[in-house]
């Protein structure tokens, strides 16, 4: 299938891309210092560390950032399971190294249905979106690499949205929408409502999912802020498939659509 | 006067293990530990060891990073015109400096790494030695990395050559500052992953100005008021909570001096004694003409010198609250040692409006008090003909360019100003900037007492350079809040190139708009800040002024000394994020011949006329 190898060729074009676009990392020494009157004081080659040393102290420190915003059982459906969503990035104000993974495992013992990990480098591209692009690998359920980009932001009147675009290494096309909000109740317990929308160009049968929308998830999670970085929640989801998915699990006699209860875990680093 | 001042010395090195008061320099003690409101007279050598050691703050042991021992430092004091020698040794594991804040040192004893000096490094003494042409209430502090955050500061007094204008009774040095006891790199991080996780007073589902409009749009909050707030921050006095009661005594009558210190590195505070009129006779080390008061509002490194004439024998509160209202820390001024003054509640939280945005289109009165400034100040016009826009797609331009405006008054200095940076660390240029010098700061304008304001200040010495600007550089105060990022004309410090360009013996005026939500407290060392607020020949001269949200202010500049000086945010995370550049005077024979005007005497470091005004 060339236009599968094509598009291979073009997630891993992204990578390169990626890696090659972080030149920030060793930023080299300009040719002129910006001021230097102090050299003919204390010498050349001291002023010059220390006026490195400064200039890097204002504003080009690396951070490192790590959010599981979703730990969390998840019952009343045909199976309990557990859920992640996470993500983690490092780097400066502009250039990160961006970490997302997120998957669902049985809680009675039937293994883990789905894990996937992406890799992506993300560039701060206007004040409040991030472009991102980079590679994606399903561990579960079938070891299927993907081609991603994404872009991830706040977007006007505080909703948080990570829209993210996926070419498998067989060509599929597929596409991930999340939205969520934070509401306030106090200035500890936060209510946020939060969707998943799933699509896809084509069928894939081989995983069970039609063209189109696939499914959606939306839900609502309440959760208290002992501090802003631990905050444990209950909530409610529903979870719905549709069109040919929807068909493909109702075949295999399995229910389109669900509502689950859910208690877990946020937390940030 | 000076009668009443002993030695420091015998003062300083006595503390160490005597508990939580014998940890304080003896001018910090609360009354009840012995200080009767005299304060010492010091030499002209100091040592100063700069570690790490215990301190107790709000009955809590911690460690802090600070000078000999104590949080804060000795209080330093000599005699105007004395040649002082400071003997630093740093016994930290990391790069340490101190930077005397508002003193016009030559610029490489300025102390600030990387840009006047290479830093003291582990094990190493470094000696200060200079001789200042100025008196009144300083500061010094730490210019390395966080340090600031963690003890590195004290106060600093030049005592008048001559006799003090100011009469008094007695004297106390109050020292605000924020303390926490999380590691600062902590707080930093947090600021930099989640900038607004420090704020426990964000808008709710029950108070939800900032969710929807154009807060919601602009995705900025209105309750935006401090970055790191009292969830983080025991506010303290001279090293003291609250709970721990700094106290001062006065007999019925006294003139009480107050030398207020703002060495927070994060929080401006709202000023107050209830009950009790200050008249404010010194700002940032220089005398102003008296002006009572009942409240200021006082910006991260400003100094204000106030007398009070308590005439009651009751215990009063000095309340410092910080700006966003999430705390406060209160002293007592009474006429018994160990009394405890009733505490105010804290008083409602403030909101940010539109016109804080600069986007209050409804409303150009501010500019009115540009207009006002004619009157003082002829050929300076500040008005209507000069408003600049910003981001009006002026071509890009290179600091050195120069473009006069061809509508403004006939005199009109050359301005200077560089294309704003628009990239992802700029989230907002004030479309509407305004001059706010007759506001009193964020939620004091609705106080139901009289509050002080920059346009009442008054220098009470005439300033010593009367001549016009001829050039002026504009410098906008950029961020984004979401991610954190503050700057400069959009260019963190990290992001610098090239410095900005004084020539030695100039005039020249430094106009600021802030674009940001923030009000911010701009620090140029080396050089006062003569602030444009219609004063005429008596512009107040100081060293930090606070810029507040939408503002357009100008100062003029007199660049004497030659070197390169910082200039920056003072909000210590504002700077670590990039707010900061760095100011090169530079010979006049690398730039233009020296302009016509030029009379004043550069020799040493003589600043012409230094005489006192006639007493209060």
């Amino acid at each position: 299938m060339t236009t599968s190898s094509l598009k291979r060729t073009a997630g891993l074009g992204l990578i390169a891309l990626s890696l090659a676009a972080t030149p920030s990392l060793a930023q080299e020494a300009p040719d002129n210092p910006p001021w230097n009157q102090a050299d003919a004081i204390y010498g050349e080659e001291a002023m010059a560390k220390a006026r490195e040393d400064v200039l890097a102290e204002g504003g080009d420190q690396k951070t490192f950032y790590v959010l599981f915003n979703q730990l969390e059982a998840q019952t009343g459906g045909e199976e309990d399971t557990f859920y992640w969503n996470g993500q983690a990035n490092w780097g400066g104000d502009v250039n990160k190294l961006w970490i997302k993974t997120e998957g669902r495992a049985s809680l009675e013992g039937n293994g883990v249905d789905d894990a996937e990990i992406q890799a992506l480098y993300s560039r701060a591209v206007a004040p409040f979106w991030n472009l991102q692009g980079g590679i994606r690998y399903d561990i579960e359920p079938d070891g299927l690499a993907h081609g991603v980009v994404a872009l991830n932001g706040l977007a006007p009147y505080w909703f948080e949205v990570d829209a993210s675009a996926f070419v498998s290494e067989n060509g599929d096309l597929t596409a991930r929408i999340e939205a969520e909000y934070e509401l306030l109740l106090t200035q500890r317990l936060v209510l946020q409502p939060r969707i998943e929308a799933n699509l896809a160009a084509q069928e894939i049968p081989e995983r069970g999912t039609g063209s189109g929308l696939n499914s959606i998830d939306a839900g609502l999670r309440l959760r208290y802020e002992i501090k802003r970085e631990f905050a444990p929640y209950i909530g409610v989801e529903w979870q719905g498939a549709f069109g040919g998915t929807k068909d493909f699990i109702k075949a295999a006699g399995g229910e389109a659509d669900e509502t689950v209860f859910l208690v877990g875990l946020r937390t940030w680093y | 006067m000076f009668t009443r001042r002993h030695m420091l010395q015998s003062a300083l090195g006595t503390g160490a293990v005597l508990g939580a008061s014998g940890l304080l320099p003896a001018w910090a003690r609360p009354a009840s530990a012995g200080n009767t409101g005299l304060t010492e007279l010091a030499g002209s050598q100091f040592d100063l060891d700069i570690g790490k050691f215990p301190v107790r703050i709000n009955g809590r042991t911690t460690e802090a990073t600070g000078i000999n021992g104590t949080v804060p430092g000795p209080l330093i004091r000599f005699r105007e015109g004395d040649e002082v020698t400071l003997n630093v040794t740093n016994r930290l594991a990391a790069d340490t400096s101190i930077h005397w804040h508002g003193l016009l040192v030559p610029f490489h004893m300025d102390g600030v790494p990387g840009v006047s000096f290479p830093g003291i490094h582990p094990g190493e003494t470094f000696q200060y030695k200079f001789a200042v042409p100025q008196n009144g209430t300083y500061w010094y502090h730490s210019h390395s990395g966080l340090q600031e955050q963690v003890g590195h500061y004290g106060p600093l007094i030049i005592d008048p050559a001559g006799t003090d204008p100011v009469q008094y009774d007695r004297e106390y040095v109050l020292v605000l500052g924020d303390w926490t006891f999380t590691d600062p790199h902590r707080v930093f991080a947090k600021l930099k992953k989640n900038a607004e996780s420090l704020n426990f007073n964000r808008p709710t589902v029950t108070n939800p100005t900032g969710l929807t409009g154009m807060w919601g749009q602009m995705r900025m909050s209105p309750r935006d008021l401090a970055d790191v707030t009292g969830e983080t921050y025991t506010y303290v006095i001279n090293g003291h909570s609250s709970a721990d009661n700094f106290n001062m005594v006065f007999e019925p009558g006294e003139k009480v001096r107050l030398r207020i210190i703002n060495a927070g590195a994060m929080t401006l505070f709202n000023v107050r004694l209830p009950g009790l009129p200050m008249t404010v006779v010194q700002a940032d080390g220089l005398n102003v003409q008296p002006v009572e008061t009942d409240e200021f509002q006082i910006g991260v490194a400003e100094t204000y010198d106030v007398i009070v004439e308590p005439t009651e024998a009751r215990a009063y509160a000095f309340v410092a609250e910080s700006i966003d209202r999430s705390g406060q820390a209160v002293a007592t001024l009474g006429p018994r040692p160990g009394m405890r003054a009733e505490a105010p509640e804290l008083r409602p939280v403030p909101i940010l409006t539109m016109k804080d945005m600069g986007m209050d289109h409804g409303n150009m009165g501010g500019m009115s008090e540009a207009d006002g400034m004619k009157s003082g100040h002829e050929g300076h016009d500040m008005g209507s003909a000069n408003v600049n826009m910003p981001g009006d797609g002026m071509p890009a331009m290179d600091h050195g360019a120069m473009k006069p405006d061809p509508h403004g008054p006939a005199d009109q200095p050359a301005r200077i100003e560089s294309d704003i940076e628009r990239g992802p660390g700029v989230v907002n240029v004030a479309a509407m900037p305004m001059s706010r010098l007759d506001e009193p700061g964020i939620g004091l304008d609705d106080v139901p007492h009289r509050t002080l304001t920059y346009s009442q200040l008054r220098s009470l010495d005439m300033n010593p350079d009367h001549r016009s600007p001829e050039r002026e550089i504009v410098v906008h105060l950029t961020s984004n809040m979401e991610r954190y990022m503050w700057s400069f004309d959009g260019v963190k410090f990290s992001e610098v190139t090239e410095s900005i360009k004084f020539y030695e013996g100039e005039r020249v005026r430094l106009t600021l708009i802030n674009d940001t939500m923030m009000p911010h407290p701009i620090h140029l060392h080396g050089m006062f800040f003569d602030l444009v607020n219609g004063g005429g020949m008596h512009m107040p001269r100081k060293h930090t002024v606070i810029v507040k949200p939408a503002e357009k202010l100008s100062a003029d500049i007199t660049a004497e000394h030659v070197g390169d000086w910082a200039f920056h945010c003072h909000l210590l995370y504002h700077m670590h994020a990039g707010m900061m550049q760095v100011v090169s005077v530079v010979p006049t024979s690398f730039s233009e011949p020296m302009p016509a005007t030029m009379e004043m005497d550069h020799q040493g470091m003589d600043h012409g006329d230094m005489k006192h005004g006639e007493d209060m």
